[in-house]
């Protein structure tokens, strides 16, 4: 059947009702050309839903769920009867019980109108005053207050005075369905943003006031109000159609019979065009994979073929002949390796459909038609156009050409042949002959081919008479299996070695020997059966070397993939994991690695790497970024968006939402033409993602931990804290009022005593005060340990001589290292820990008994000592002694809050020491800091200052 | 700056106390007066800079937290043009502070909450320290319990033993004793001993002070000249 010349420049339309179609589908099982394997054929018939397609319908439902309904009276020209459609609409609502009120309806002075519009609620305008006029404008604000269940808001196209909220009505209308409020509304083809230049291309007016399409597409419904232009002409006629102002001056123009026809033509097609997208909602829902053919939709399946570009431009003049939407699809063969002049081309093509309005997708399969099949029933193609080949290679002579082979298995899809060539993969003499890098193995191959021959031939010579002739037959056979392992990647050389192995046969081993007569015709059998089996052993030898490349393949992966997830899972913190993915994708894939992430407001921020430097690549990459961050999709090299850039950047997307983008710049552009390669970075990046978003939900959980932990504190601490503070207040106040009441009678030795006890109280208050500042600074994380080198001695002596009045009269001994010894500590903290120790030695102990302070380095700490001669502490308590508000029972007479061994040991965690106490021999206790020993960096130790020689002091 | 007379109580050193706390300045003018000390008081840090031009004071008691401008821009502010004595007002646990006001020029700090006498103690360095610069030549022995040191000689001794201190160790020694009682940054240290290229190495200079305090101190764990202020700097004990 020719589906006319002048449309599509002679093309074949062979439907499923054509005599040839029919022989090709009564050809044994549709599969049995080329055997599906099995997962491929249950994904084909698999009718329920894919797990993509199922997350999309439901994200889409929530969305639903949450925004109003937008229910759009559309129509092909003013007058048709929009406004009164809502309103009657709005009045079958309001029947049914819903709180319908009315944002802006303008009747024109209908009377019908008018009438219908009496009896509805309806909101006052709001005045908005420009250059000096007041209008009456639609009141959002007011609306939104309001909240009714459904909202008429006329006229989406209106363009709001200046000065209003948004400049457009229908930016008003999407906050108020953003809200949850249903509106219905009323708009007319010409208004629509695509169709603005057609219609004034029609009309010759043009319309400034339009609406984005988006809006139209996601309204929840549209309906349409149709009028023939006929009567609507007649209407005008009687003067029942207000005119608007700016065509009331073309209004010749623009009433005009075929303008309206034509109006009301696209007014038509916009609407079956939301319908269709219902459609493939609908059938997305239900899991339908065969296509129902209600609108058409033509795909054209391109290659790198030079010839492509005539087929795509066909395709287009179809797609536009038929108002269809068309894609443009490549199927990418993983085995196959293009060179660099089919991938330039390629692409050219791609873009080329691209440019002409195509959807232009890649997919990745091993039998083309298959994919090509499976693409376009997912999206309800209804035509499916293919060059027309030029001619078939001996292969698909044998087993069927792709055109062939997609006719067979289109089902219901038309399968136009156009002029041009892409019926058929180009073939592959023509490919690998295209393949430079190739040359050099090639001949290589050949000699090797040739080479095995004559060995095995010289073999053969001398065990020939001494056995039987079928060993020598055996030995060539041998040989093409090994050409065929070693050379694996063309069944070329293999098939020579075949080839020579039967001629030189016959040419040593077959009488007439050195001659290639044959005086026995039976031998042509063993030729025949010869040159069989060497094939067929070729071929399978070829299929397991390669089936074996491909398990080592993914080995190679596997190991890979599972060394970078091994080394992610040790890690909790940010920087090292991005720092571990990056490392490894650098050093499988040779490239150098960007890595963004999302901030809270989804703003990129670059956490690995180096941004390009570069003005126009640094512009380019970050809008490569925030088009993969907005599409979740993959971009930039050896992808169909921005292929010309220097990096494929993949989005790092988690279980709640995209964590950020994944740049790999090859050292070599080439790298990630290879499907696999780009396949295998996925599942990096897919790792790395996964190891983020972990460790976002860890900082989450922790951070709600140390909430819940610090509030228990706090509580806590107010519990224990408020008897400590009122004591020294207590007799801080009591002394003061006594001193102010009653100075005259006061003996001079007990008004001494009442100022010490002011100041003593003072002191401990200020001291307490300074332990609740230290513990919940501790607590909270927020302590910047300060780590510096530090000589101990510094850190025990600044200690002792802040507890020097305390420690009067004490016998201190203290016994440090005679070398010197550093720890790496935040001085002020550890002598904060020391300066407790020592506080309780003073507290707890008989006044006059000594107090020692050792240190010493042991098992790869520092040790430090503070032993004391007092009670000592009893061993059921030793473990509790370190906790909060925990103390003694011994000492509870005592003021004290309990926090000064907490804060101790908060201090030492935070320097990954630890404290714990034992008992002193004879009596007492030794409480022991170990601080982790850290390799002293050399120069510290000597010579990072210049010995000043004779400089005057 | 004009030359004084000794201190009476008529007409003793002029002090600007800076603090925005009523009862703070109220306690200071206590104290300060009952010693002999004229004071005016301030709140804010413009009112601070206005004073300090007009009024002429001898000292100035600055606290860091102030309402307006706080007390480092103050002292950036007031060191521009005069060398008045500053001593900070400031609380324990901001030892970073305390450095960055020092560095800015401060003379000293007391941390609060403190005790009249410290603060007369460091008032009076302080003081001594202006007279010093501003006449008479510099001293040529400096002495302080068994330690004595011949600045004109470079000679140190301890009780009737003389001391070997290595150039690096006098130049220190030196720095500490022009700045005797007050506290002496680590970057001020390396400056005046090194030179300004050689400010951050914090972590060398205690190495060097360890080695000084072996020297100089009968009991180095436990100092009596060489106090160490932990994450401020030294302070060469006088008192």
């Amino acid at each position: 059947m020719v589906f006319g010349d002048g449309v599509a420049g002679g093309v074949f339309l062979i439907t499923g009702s054509v005599p040839f179609t029919e022989v090709l589908l009564a050809s044994p099982g549709g599969g049995g050309i080329l055997p599906l394997p099995e997962e491929r054929q249950n994904m084909l018939n698999r009718k329920r839903p894919d797990s993509d397609e199922l997350l999309r319908r439901i994200e889409e439902e929530e969305r639903r769920g949450v925004r109003g309904k937008l229910v759009i009276f559309f129509g092909a020209s003013p007058g048709v009867g929009k406004t009164y459609g809502m309103l009657r609409e709005a009045w079958e609502q309001k029947k049914n019980g819903r709180d319908v009120v009315v944002g802006i309806v303008e009747t024109h002075g209908s009377p019908e109108t008018d009438e219908l519009l009496s009896g509805l609620e309806e909101l006052p305008r709001c005045p908005v005053t420009h250059r000096g006029i007041e209008f009456a404008e639609f009141d959002l604000d007011l609306a939104l207050k309001r909240r009714p269940g459904l909202l008429l808001v006329d006229e989406l196209a209106h363009a709001n005075v200046e000065g209003s909220r948004h400049p457009k009505r229908w930016q008003d209308v999407e906050e108020l369905v953003d809200a949850g409020i249903d509106v219905f509304t009323t708009l007319n083809v010409q208004h629509l943003g695509s169709l603005n230049d057609v219609v004034a291309q029609v009309t010759g007016i043009e319309m400034r006031e339009t609406v984005p399409d988006s809006i139209f597409q996601q309204a929840h419904e549209i309906r349409l109000v149709d009028l023939p232009p006929d009567e609507l002409l007649e209407r005008i006629g009687k003067g029942k159609v207000y005119v608007p102002e700016q065509a009331r001056r073309a209004k010749d123009n623009f009433f005009r019979r075929g303008n309206l026809i034509a109006l009301r033509e696209m007014a038509l097609r916009s609407t079956a065009d939301r319908v269709d997208a219902q459609m493939r909602q609908y059938r997305r829902e239900h899991g339908i994979k065969h296509s129902w053919p209600i609108s058409d939709r033509v795909l054209v399946c391109l290659s790198w073929s030079p010839h492509s570009p005539p087929l795509i431009r066909a395709a287009c003049r179809i797609a536009l002949g038929l108002h269809a939407r068309w894609f443009a699809a490549y199927v990418e063969i993983p085995s196959r390796v293009l060179s660099e002049q089919d991938r330039s081309q390629l692409l050219r093509n791609l873009r080329l459909a691209e440019e002409l309005g195509a959807t232009v997708a890649t997919l990745t399969g091993e039998n083309a038609a298959d994919e090509i099949i499976r693409f376009a029933q997912e999206r309800n193609v209804t035509k499916v156009v293919v060059g027309k080949p030029r001619f078939f290679s001996w292969k698909e002579r044998l087993f069927g050409s792709f055109v062939e082979q997609i006719t067979l298995k289109s089902g219901e899809i038309d399968v136009l042949v156009t002029g041009g060539q892409d019926g058929s993969s180009p073939p592959e003499s023509e490919e690998a002959s295209q393949r430079p890098w190739f040359k050099a193995d090639r001949v290589l191959a050949y000699l090797a081919a040739t080479g095995m021959v004559l060995v095995v031939s010289l073999v053969g010579w001398l065990l020939f008479g001494r056995s039987h002739p079928t060993a020598v037959v055996m030995l060539y056979l041998l040989g093409v299996m090994l050409i065929a392992l070693t050379f694996a990647f063309d069944h070329k050389p293999s098939l020579t070695a075949a080839v020579l192995s039967v001629l030189a046969f016959d040419f040593f081993f077959v009488p007439p020997y050195y001659n290639f007569a044959v005086a026995d015709l039976h031998h042509l059998t063993t030729f025949g059966v010869l040159f069989f089996v060497a094939v067929t052993v070729s071929g399978l030898t070829r299929r397991v070397r390669a089936q074996a490349d491909t398990a080592r393949e993914r080995e190679r992966w596997t190991t890979a993939l599972y060394s970078l997830s091994r080394e992610l899972s040790g890690t909790v913190v940010t920087e090292s994991l991005v720092d571990i993915g990056a490392r490894h994708i650098e050093e499988v894939f040779d490239c150098r690695v960007v890595l963004f992430t999302t901030d809270a407001t989804g703003q990129p921020t670059l956490v690995r790497g180096v941004a390009e430097d570069n003005a126009d690549e640094s512009s380019q990459q970050s809008s490569i970024i925030g088009w993969v961050l907005q599409n979740g999709r993959a971009a930039g090299l050896a992808t169909g968006t921005l292929p010309n850039a220097r990096g494929l950047y993949l989005p790092l997307t988690g279980a709640h939402g995209r964590l950020g983008v994944l740049g790999a710049i090859p050292a070599d552009r080439k790298r990630f033409d290879d499907s696999t390669q780009r396949r295998l970075l996925e599942a990096f990046a897919s790792q790395v993602a996964l190891a983020l978003e972990r460790t976002i939900l860890a900082d989450e959980t922790r951070r709600a931990r140390i909430d819940a932990e610090s509030e228990e504190f706090r509580s806590a601490l107010l519990g224990s804290v408020s008897h400590e503070l009122r004591t020294p207040l207590a007799a801080m106040t009591g002394a003061a009022s006594t001193l102010l009441a009653d100075d005259e009678r006061i003996a001079e030795p007990t008004r001494r005593e009442l100022l010490q006890s002011i100041s003593d109280e003072s002191d401990r208050l200020n001291q307490l005060v300074g332990n609740l500042l230290d513990m919940s600074r501790l607590e909270s994380g927020s302590t910047d340990t300060n780590r510096e080198w530090h000589p101990l001695e510094d850190i025990v002596g600044s200690a002792l001589n802040f507890m020097d009045q305390r420690l009067a009269g004490r016998q201190v001994k203290v016994q440090l290292p005679e070398e010197l010894l550093l720890i790496r500590v935040d001085a002020v903290l550890i002598e904060r820990a020391l300066v407790h120790l020592l506080e309780n030695a003073v507290e707890y102990t008989p006044a006059d008994s000594a107090i020692e302070i050792n240190a010493r380095v042991g098992e790869g700490a520092v040790i430090v000592e503070v032993i004391d001669q007092g009670p000592g502490i009893p061993t059921e308590e030793r473990d509790h002694i370190f906790d909060r508000f925990y103390r003694l029972p011994a000492s509870r007479s005592r003021p004290g809050t309990g926090l000064g061994l907490s804060i101790c040991r908060a201090i030492l965690k935070a320097h990954n020491g630890r404290i714990w106490v034992e008992s002193r021999t004879g009596g007492g206790s030794v409480f022991k800091l170990a601080l982790p020993l850290e390799d002293v960096p050399d120069e510290i130790g000597k010579q990072g200052l210049p010995e000043v020689s004779s400089r005057n002091g | 700056m004009a030359e004084r007379e000794p201190v009476t109580s008529q007409s003793g050193p002029l002090v600007l106390v800076v603090d925005d706390e009523p009862q703070v300045r109220r306690f200071l003018r206590a104290a300060l007066e009952g010693n002999g000390y004229r004071v005016v008081e301030t709140e804010t840090g413009h009112a601070a800079i206005t004073q300090a031009a007009t009024r002429n004071p001898d000292i100035i008691l600055l606290d860091l937290m102030l309402p307006d401008v706080d007390g480092f821009e103050v002292t950036r502010r007031i060191r521009e043009w005069t060398t008045i004595p500053i001593i900070i007002l400031s609380v324990r646990g901001r030892e970073r502070d305390k450095v960055e006001a020092l560095d800015l020029g401060a003379d000293d700090y007391v941390t609060k909450p403190f005790g009249a006498p410290e603060l007369l103690a460091r008032v009076r360095v302080a003081l001594r320290h202006r007279d010093r610069q501003i006449g008479g030549p510099p001293e040529a022995s400096f002495s302080l319990g068994d330690l004595r040191v011949d600045l004109s000689t470079r000679q140190v001794s301890l009780g009737r033993r003389t001391l070997h201190l290595t150039p690096t160790e006098y130049n220190l020694l030196a720095v500490l004793i022009r700045h005797a009682g007050k506290v002496v940054t680590h970057r001020q240290l390396l400056t005046e001993a090194w030179g300004p290229a050689y400010t951050s190495q914090t972590q060398y200079l205690r190495v060097y002070m360890r080695q000084l305090r072996h020297k100089i101190e009968p009991e180095p764990t436990r100092p009596r000249f060489l106090i160490t202020e932990l994450g401020v700097g030294y302070r060469l004990k006088v008192e």
